[in-house]
């Protein structure tokens, strides 16, 4: 189905399937229990889950394949966000425009990008990547203010022409997908807890998927393949009759495009795009959620996404009056270092604990949580093979 | 016919002087060897022949066409494959993908985006790599990670994935370096089945081992100090004197 063999269709399956469960998945926790605070299924976060998740797909596309290690494609992110703001400034708040748009014009940013960086590989491409992000998030803080309106940020306005959006309105309006606004929600009562299903969750969910299948038929082509020998050894790919460098610029340019998209949907989910956006850090945290899943697998980045945005979300808010909360029972003595011990590790102090997380898994598990996942899985092959043999051990006849 | 002529070449390494007016001629079909004392410029030649260096001055064409200046991936579709001293193989893959990537260079040329297509539903391709498999008896390890092969193995694989793009010209740099005896009398056996094969692909050996070299050689050409010394049927050269002072310094 689809170009996709029995196993990958499955796979597709199950991904299409826990994508759309989400907001189940993620809030299992009942609203009056204490655990409540490790629910995530608001809008929000979900779809900050989705289009990082794309993010982090697409540069997958490009590290986890070919092995090239971009530190700028933050760059790509934000422009994805401008291009799409300005649509939404100049042409209608449709969120389709803008998303081409932004993928469009990331797609020319990578192509020029990667013309010039990809002629050197290694720690040479990974600087040079940087230093045109870094010029990139500078063009967007100050030289290039009237497109970007430096510090404060590109947003729309009242007086925007969007010329396709005839009607005046007296509040700002919001991004939409053919009169179904991103913002919408709605709120479904099962089994006595409530979920809450938005659209920009829903819409962001649908791309993540295509997404998704679009990396997944990359990944099984000719071109995947290509791109692997990249990685593997560069020598015997030019002893084999092929020229590295398109394949590289192919993927790099793709990688960006996903990046485009990822930034058009933060666009669409709030129309506002800022220099931060294009920051070091920001390329810095996509490589993060790429190795934290497992680069090179289809599933990982994505999961590497999901587990960064959770943390930032979840543990970020836990505070000091929480962790009291939460170990009230215990007698003093031993709650106040208990809460001291854990305190640095949440609150503002989050990144401790995905720092302490990100060391113990390249320590144990360099291919990432899905290398983590396989273990497990192989073990439990095993133990059911032993247990198999056990079994037929004990009722084979005796010679 | 000749479809390989190196031409008057001389190759410097600031001041010392790698290859000296070099001259060899490679009749289309044959096995020609190279061989020499370590430091001859063996692989300073080879390396002219593929476009990983460019001689300071002469000629090297195949089939009339100058390989000079020529960037390797382009050699290698012109008909010139190469296997190395250390096998040169896509390790993190497996044993069919390792020779599925040179087949579909050979179809597509060196760039083409097929994003849309699957490999596996590429049966066409996927029959051929396991007919060549076959004949490097490598079928049963199509889906072995090729790191995991052993040297001989790495050998075979590279050899095959050389042989899946129909070379004209293989150019083989110490084929059994660093094997065991029966893991060498496996590869000349295997080079004698692609010799007897293929009867238009013609074979450059670089090698040291002489029973290899005997064991399949029409002619050979002996290097030393960056010069030909000599070249000759293998009959002639083993007692050629210019051989025995090369390699035994006269005694």
């Amino acid at each position: 189905m689809l170009g996709l063999n029995r196993r990958d269709t499955w796979f597709l399956l199950i991904v299409v399937a826990l994508t759309l469960l989400t907001p189940f998945l993620l809030q299992p926790f009942a609203e009056d229990s204490a655990l409540a605070q490790f629910n995530a299924g608001y809008p929000d976060l979900m779809q900050r889950i989705a289009i990082y998740g794309i993010f982090a797909m697409g540069f997958n596309i490009l590290f986890g394949l070919t092995g090239y290690l971009s530190f700028g494609h933050a760059a790509f992110l934000g422009v994805g966000s401008y291009s799409a703001v300005w649509m939404f400034k100049l042409l209608s708040m449709n969120v389709l425009p803008a998303l081409i748009l932004a993928v469009a014009i990331a797609g020319l940013m990578a192509l020029l990008i990667g013309v010039i960086s990809l002629r050197r590989s290694g720690i040479y491409f990974a600087i040079l990547t940087l230093a045109f992000a870094q010029m990139a998030y500078n063009l967007a803080y100050s030289v290039l203010t009237p497109l970007t309106n430096g510090e404060t940020g590109l947003q729309i306005t009242l007086s925007d022409p969007r010329i396709l959006d005839a009607a005046a309105t007296d509040s700002l309006p919001v991004p939409s997908l053919f009169g179904l606004e991103m913002n919408d929600a709605a709120q479904v009562e099962v089994l006595g807890r409530v979920f809450t299903f938005s659209v920009g969750y829903y819409f962001c969910a649908v791309i993540a998927i295509l997404a998704f299948y679009v990396s997944m038929r990359i990944f099984r082509s000719p071109f995947g393949l290509m791109l692997r020998a990249v990685k593997t050894n560069q020598t015997r790919m030019s002893y084999t009759g092929l020229n590295a460098r398109p394949y590289t610029l192919a993927a790099f340019v793709i990688s960006g495009m996903y990046a485009g998209l990822a930034g058009g949907l933060l666009a669409a989910m709030d129309p506002l795009a800022g220099p931060e956006r294009m920051q070091w850090t920001a390329s810095g945290e996509v490589v993060l959620m790429t190795i934290l899943g497992g680069a090179g697998t289809l599933l990982g980045p994505v999961l590497g996404a999901g587990v960064i945005k959770y943390f930032e979300n979840i543990f970020s808010k836990i505070n000091e009056n929480v962790l009291h909360e939460w170990f009230g029972a215990l007698p003093g003595w031993l709650e106040t270092p208990i809460v001291g011990l854990i305190d640095p590790f949440v609150g503002e102090g989050w990144h401790l604990t995905l720092g302490a997380l990100f060391m113990l898994v390249m320590i144990f598990l360099p291919g990432g949580l899905m290398e983590g996942g396989r273990r497990i899985a192989a073990a439990w092959r095993r133990r059911r093979a032993r247990r198999q043999d056990g079994g037929s051990g004990s009722t084979a006849p005796a010679e | 016919m000749s479809i390989l002529e190196i031409r008057n070449v001389s190759k410097r390494f600031s001041g010392l002087k790698a290859l000296d007016d070099v001259n060899i001629s490679v009749a289309q079909g044959s096995v020609h060897a190279i061989i020499g004392p370590n430091g001859a410029g063996k692989s300073t030649l080879l390396n002219c022949l593929v476009g990983k260096l460019v001689p300071d001055s002469g000629a090297v064409t195949f089939k009339e066409q100058s390989l000079l200046g020529v960037k390797a991936y382009r050699i290698n579709q012109m008909g010139v494959a190469r296997v190395f001293q250390t096998p040169e193989i896509f390790f993190d893959l497996t044993v069919l993908e390792n020779v599925l990537i040179p087949l579909f260079a050979k179809r597509d040329g060196s760039f083409r985006m097929h994003a849309y297509e699957t490999v596996e539903n590429e049966a066409q391709i996927v029959e051929e790599a396991e007919t060549l498999l076959r004949d490097v008896n490598m079928a049963d390890k199509r889906h072995m990670h090729s790191a995991s092969l052993s040297r001989g193995d790495k050998r075979r694989l590279e050899l095959a994935m050389c042989l899946s793009q129909r070379p004209e010209l293989l150019l083989l740099d110490e084929p059994t370096a660093g094997m065991a005896r029966a893991d060498t009398n496996n590869t000349i056996e295997l080079l004698r089945q692609i010799r007897d094969r293929r009867k238009n692909i013609t074979m450059v050996i670089i090698e040291h081992d002489m029973h290899v070299v005997f064991s399949l050689a029409d002619r050979i050409t002996v290097m030393a100090q960056g010069t030909a010394l000599v070249e000759d049927v293998p009959d002639k050269i083993k007692g050629h004197p210019k051989v025995q002072e090369a390699y035994l310094g006269g005694h």
